[in-house]
C-alpha cells in the first residue's frame, strides 16, 4: 500500500511542473495587459506603460519571468495581486473556505441523490421512474448554469420567498470569521437564527452547483449497476435465495461503486468550473468569482498562483480517489 | 423549515431591526482597497473616498459645483499660480481598535496626503509593493504642483507651475482625499503600513467597520462629523456583481438601493409598486471616432457625409431603448459651456451620397469597431454598429464590423494608422469641460497612448482649450469652449452617438438619495421609512 501511495505521489511532480507552465502562460497568452486595462478609455502613454511594466517586472523576457515565478514559488511566495496589492495566498485562504463549503454541500447532494436515483433506475430498468429520471439527468447535464441559477432565484426567492436571493448569511448577523466556514462560524457565534440563516443561503447555490455532477453520477451509477447486476456472482447470490436488498446492497453496489467513485472524483474539477458561474450569480465570495475577476483584469499573479492552487487541490482529491479504490477494491492495490 | 427560512431571509432585515437604521446598498464590484489614492475604479471610490474621507474642496451634492470641504475657503493669486487654502478647524479623525487620534485634522495631513503621491522618494510613496498613483499622474499633478507649504496649522499654500483653471475641481476628485498623518506615523511605528489601506481612518460621514472580501462592507455613522452628518446609523454594502440578481435582492427587500440596472429591466422596475426609479442625464458621451489621419477619413466633408448617413435617433431608440439623449456635441448638455446653438448634422442619406460623390469617394469600404463590453455610455456596441452598417450601406459604403477582447480593443484602438472608426465613450471625472475636450480631442492627446482615438489634431481647437485652461473667469472660459465646439462640429472627427441616462432603482422606503452627475453613490443624506 505504501509503495502504491509513493508511486502515485511521484507522478504528481512532473504534473505539477507542467501545471506551473500552463498556469503561467495561460494568462499571458490572452491579449491586452493589466496596465492597459487599468488605464481604460483614458489610455496610457508608451513611456508610462513601460515605466509601470518595469515596476511590475513585466519588461523581463518571458522565460526569466517564469523562472522568477518558480523561484519565488519554491520559497512560498505567490506574489501580490496587481489590483488589491495583497498577497495572493492570503486572498486565496480568505476565500477558499466559502468555495469548499459550497462545493462539499454540492457534492454531498449530488452523490446522495445521484447514487440513490441511479440504483433505483437500474433496479426498475425500463420503468417510468427510470425513463423520467434519466431524461431529467440528461436535461440537468445540459443545463446552462447561469440561466438555471437565475431561474431558481426568481422562482424560490422572488415568487415564493422561501430562500434568500444571494450572499452567505443575512446581513443582520455579524460575527468574527473563525474558520471561514459559515455553517460552523454561525454555530460558534451563538447568535440565535444565524445557523438557519447560513443554511438557507446555502440551499440554492449548492443545488445549482450540484446539478451537473448529480446528472453525471446518476447516469454512471445506473449503468455500472446494470453491468454488475448481469454478473454471475449476482445471479449466484440470487439463486442462493438472498434477499433483494442484500444482493443489491452488498454484492452489486459495492462492485458498481468503483467507476462511480472515479466519476465523483472527476466531478471535483467540474465543480470548480461550475463554481465560477455559481459564485458570480449568488454573490458567493469564493475563489471561482475571484478567478474570473482576476482573468478579466489580467491580474497575472492571482491567475497563475490561483490556477496552481486549484490544480493542486484537484490533484490531491484525485489522489485520494485513487487511494479510495484501493479500499473498495483490493485488486487495484495489488496491481 | 419554511418558517426558519423566512426568519432568516431578508424580510427580517427591516422587520426585526430595532431602533438602529441600517441602510443596505447592493454594490456592483468589490473595492480594490480603501485608500483612494492608488486606485481608479468608481466602485472603489464609492466604498472609500465618499463615505470615509473628505477633500479640501468637494462637489456640491447632485452637481459638479465645487464647494468648500476640509478647506473653508481659498485665495488665488493674481497670476493664478498660488492657491492659499484656509483649513477647517475642529475636524475629528475617526478612531478604531488600533488607533485613537490625539489631534484634529490640520495642515500636516494635507501635505502628507499630496506628497506621498507626488514625490517618489517619500517614505509612504511605495507603502505597499507595486502601488502607483494613476489618477494623480493622469491629472498631470506631478507637472502642475511646484510646492506645497504649511503657513500655519490651518493654512496651506499650493504653488503651481502654471495657472490651471480646473485645479479646484481636480482636487475635489477622490484621489485627493485627505488621510491622517498621525495615523500613518502610528502605523509606521507598529510596522503595519498596509493598514492605511486595510483599516482606513478618515474624517468622512461614515466610519469603516469591517470588510469581508467580495461579500460585505460595513460602516457606522460618524457621530463627530463636521458637516451635517448621516441620518442612518449603519451603512452596509452587499457586493452583488450580477445586475439581474441585484434587482431580485432589491425586490426581496435584501437591499434598499442598487446601481446599474440592466436597460431591459427598466420597465419592470417602473411597474413595481414597491420600487421607485431615479433618473438623470449622465455626464457621458458615446462616440464613433474616425481615423482622421487616413484617407478618405482625413477629409472633413467625407466625415460629415458619413455622419449624415447614420440615423442617430434609431440607435437611441433601439439600443438605448430611449434612455439617452442624441449627442451633437462632445460634451453632455448637463455640463456648463455646452453649446446648444449648434445644429447637428441632419440625417439625410441623399445629401450624404451627393457629398461623397462630390468628394470623389465611391465604393468605400470601412471597418467599424464595436466594443465587446457594456459601458455606462453604450449598452450594446455591436447592435449600434449593425444599425450603422445598415444605414451606411444605403449610401454605398460597405461596413465590416470588428471587435476584440476589451484589453486588446483598448490597445489596438490607440495604434496609429488604425484601420477603421472606433466606438468608445467617456464619463466625466470632475465636471470640467477640459476633462472631456482636452483628454479626448486635443493635439496633446492625439499622440501614442493618448485618448484621442480620432488622432485629430486641430491647432485652432487645441489653442482654444489651452487658453481656456489658464483663464480664471468662468464666462470667458465658457465662450472659449463654445467656440471649440463649433470647430468640432464643423470638422466632425467623431460621429457623436448619445449621452445615456443613468438610472438608480431603490425601495419606496428610501428618501433623500441624491444622484451624482459624476456617477458617485453617497449615502449621508438618505433615510429609510420604518
Amino acid at each position: 500500500m505504501i509503495r502504491f501511495i509513493l508511486s502515485k505521489l511521484l507522478y504528481l511532480i512532473p504534473t505539477f511542473i507542467g501545471i506551473t507552465i500552463i498556469a503561467f502562460s495561460f494568462v499571458r497568452i490572452l491579449p491586452g495587459d493589466p496596465v492597459l486595462l487599468m488605464a481604460g478609455e483614458r489610455g496610457v502613454t508608451p513611456e508610462r506603460h513601460a515605466e509601470l511594466s518595469a515596476q511590475l517586472g513585466y519588461d523581463q523576457p518571458i522565460v526569466m519571468q517564469y523562472f522568477d515565478f518558480l523561484g519565488r514559488l519554491l520559497q512560498g511566495d505567490m506574489g501580490n495581486s496587481l489590483v488589491t496589492k495583497k498577497p495572493v495566498l492570503d486572498e486565496f485562504l480568505t476565500l477558499f473556505p466559502a468555495t469548499v463549503e459550497l462545493g462539499l454541500c454540492a457534492i454531498i447532494i449530488a452523490t446522495v441523490i445521484g447514487v440513490t436515483v441511479g440504483v433505483f433506475a437500474a433496479i426498475k430498468r425500463g420503468s417510468w421512474f427510470d425513463q423520467i429520471s434519466m431524461t431529467l439527468a440528461l436535461v440537468g447535464f445540459s443545463m446552462p448554469i447561469f440561466w438555471w441559477g437565475l431561474l431558481l432565484i426568481i422562482f424560490f426567492s422572488g415568487i415564493l420567498g422561501w430562500t434568500p436571493v444571494s450572499g452567505r448569511i443575512s446581513l443582520l448577523y455579524y460575527f468574527p470569521n473563525v474558520t471561514g466556514f459559515m455553517l460552523i462560524d454561525s454555530l460558534l457565534s451563538g447568535q440565535k437564527g444565524a445557523f438557519a440563516s447560513a443554511l438557507s443561503h446555502l440551499i440554492l447555490p449548492s443545488l445549482v452547483l450540484a446539478t451537473i455532477p448529480l446528472a453525471v453520477i446518476a447516469r454512471q451509477t445506473r449503468s455500472a449497476m446494470l453491468e454488475v447486476m448481469g454478473e454471475d456472482y449476482v445471479r449466484t447470490a440470487r439463486a442462493k435465495g438472498m434477499p433483494q436488498y442484500r444482493v443489491i446492497g452488498i454484492h452489486a453496489l459495492r462492485n458498481a461503486m468503483v467507476p462511480v467513485v472515479t466519476t465523483i472524483g472527476l466531478q471535483i474539477g467540474v465543480l470548480m468550473a461550475g463554481a465560477i458561474l455559481t459564485e458570480t450569480i449568488f454573490s458567493w465570495p469564493g475563489i471561482g468569482k475571484w478567478m474570473i475577476d482576476s482573468i478579466s483584469r489580467r491580474d497575472y499573479p492571482v491567475v497563475q498562483s490561483g490556477l496552481l492552487l486549484i490544480a493542486a487541490l484537484v490533484m490531491i482529491v484525485n489522489l485520494l480517489v485513487d487511494l479510495t479504490y484501493g479500499l473498495i477494491n483490493p485488486r487495484i492495490r495489488v496491481k | 423549515m419554511k418558517h426558519l427560512l423566512l426568519c432568516a431571509s431578508a424580510l427580517a432585515l427591516t422587520a426585526t431591526m430595532s431602533e438602529a437604521k441600517t441602510f443596505v446598498y447592493c454594490s456592483e464590484a468589490s473595492p480594490e482597497g480603501f485608500d483612494p489614492a492608488p486606485f481608479t475604479a468608481g466602485g472603489t471610490f464609492d466604498a472609500s473616498a465618499h463615505p470615509i474621507y473628505n477633500r479640501l474642496t468637494e462637489f456640491k451634492k447632485g452637481t459638479t459645483e465645487v464647494v468648500p470641504g476640509l478647506a473653508t475657503g481659498w485665495d488665488v493669486s493674481e497670476d493664478g499660480t498660488e492657491y492659499t487654502f484656509h483649513l477647517r478647524e475642529g475636524v475629528k479623525w475617526h478612531s478604531n481598535e488600533k488607533f485613537t487620534p490625539t489631534r484634529d485634522f490640520n495642515a500636516d495631513d494635507v501635505i502628507f496626503s499630496y506628497e506621498r503621491q507626488g514625490s517618489a522618494d517619500h517614505p509612504w510613496h511605495q507603502y505597499i509593493a507595486g502601488v502607483t498613483y494613476e489618477y494623480y499622474t493622469s491629472m498631470a499633478m506631478p507637472d502642475l504642483i511646484k510646492s506645497i507649504e504649511k503657513i500655519d496649522d490651518y493654512t496651506v499654500k499650493f504653488t503651481l507651475n502654471q495657472p490651471e483653471a480646473p485645479f479646484l475641481a481636480n482636487i475635489a476628485m477622490p484621489f485627493a482625499s485627505i488621510v491622517s498623518k498621525e495615523y500613518a506615523d502610528a502605523l509606521d511605528a507598529a510596522g503595519t503600513k498596509e493598514d492605511l489601506n486595510n483599516l482606513p481612518i478618515g474624517t468622512g460621514p461614515f466610519k469603516f467597520v469591517a470588510y469581508q472580501k467580495d461579500a460585505v462592507i460595513r460602516y457606522t455613522k460618524n457621530a463627530d462629523y463636521w458637516g451635517e452628518g448621516a441620518i442612518i446609523d449603519d451603512l452596509v454594502f452587499a457586493i452583488t456583481p450580477d445586475a439581474a440578481v441585484r434587482l431580485q435582492k432589491l425586490k426581496a427587500g435584501e437591499c434598499h438601493l442598487m446601481p446599474y440596472p440592466a436597460p431591459a429591466d427598466i420597465e419592470t422596475i417602473k411597474a413595481d409598486p414597491n420600487l421607485k426609479l431615479d433618473e438623470q442625464a449622465g455626464l457621458n458621451v458615446g462616440y464613433l471616432a474616425y481615423n482622421t489621419t487616413v484617407a478618405p477619413f482625413d477629409n472633413a466633408r467625407v466625415r460629415k457625409a458619413l455622419n449624415m448617413a447614420i440615423n442617430k435617433n434609431a440607435i437611441v431608440d433601439a439600443v438605448f431603448q430611449g434612455a439617452a439623449a442624441p449627442a451633437k456635441n462632445p460634451i453632455p448638455p448637463t455640463m456648463w459651456s455646452y453649446n446648444d446653438s449648434i445644429v447637428d448634422d441632419p440625417y439625410d442619406p441623399e445629401a450624404s451620397k451627393k457629398i461623397l460623390e462630390e468628394e470623389g469617394v465611391s465604393d468605400l469600404s470601412m471597418k467599424i469597431w464595436a466594443m465587446p463590453v457594456q459601458r455606462p455610455y453604450m449598452p450594446n456596441a455591436r447592435r449600434s454598429a449593425e444599425l450603422m452598417q445598415e444605414d451606411l450601406s444605403k449610401v454605398g459604403v460597405k461596413v465590416e464590423i470588428v471587435s476584440y477582447e476589451w484589453g486588446e480593443y483598448l490597445q489596438k484602438s490607440m495604434e496609429a494608422g488604425r484601420d477603421g472608426a472606433v466606438m468608445l465613450g467617456w464619463t466625466g471625472d470632475n465636471g470640467d469641460p477640459d476633462n472631456f475636450l482636452s483628454v479626448l480631442l486635443s493635439c496633446d492627446s492625439a499622440g501614442p497612448g493618448g485618448a484621442n482615438r480620432a488622432f485629430w489634431c486641430n491647432e485652432d481647437f487645441s489653442k482654444l482649450l489651452k487658453d481656456a485652461k489658464i483663464t480664471a473667469d468662468p464666462a470667458e472660459r465658457t465662450a472659449l469652449y463654445e467656440q471649440a465646439q463649433v470647430i468640432f462640429k464643423d470638422q466632425a472627427p467623431w460621429f457623436t452617438i448619445a449621452h445615456s441616462t443613468q438610472y438608480v432603482p431603490m425601495s419606496n422606503k428610501v428618501s433623500g438619495f441624491v444622484m451624482s452627475p459624476l456617477g458617485d453613490f453617497t449615502f449621508e443624506t438618505v433615510d429609510i421609512a420604518e
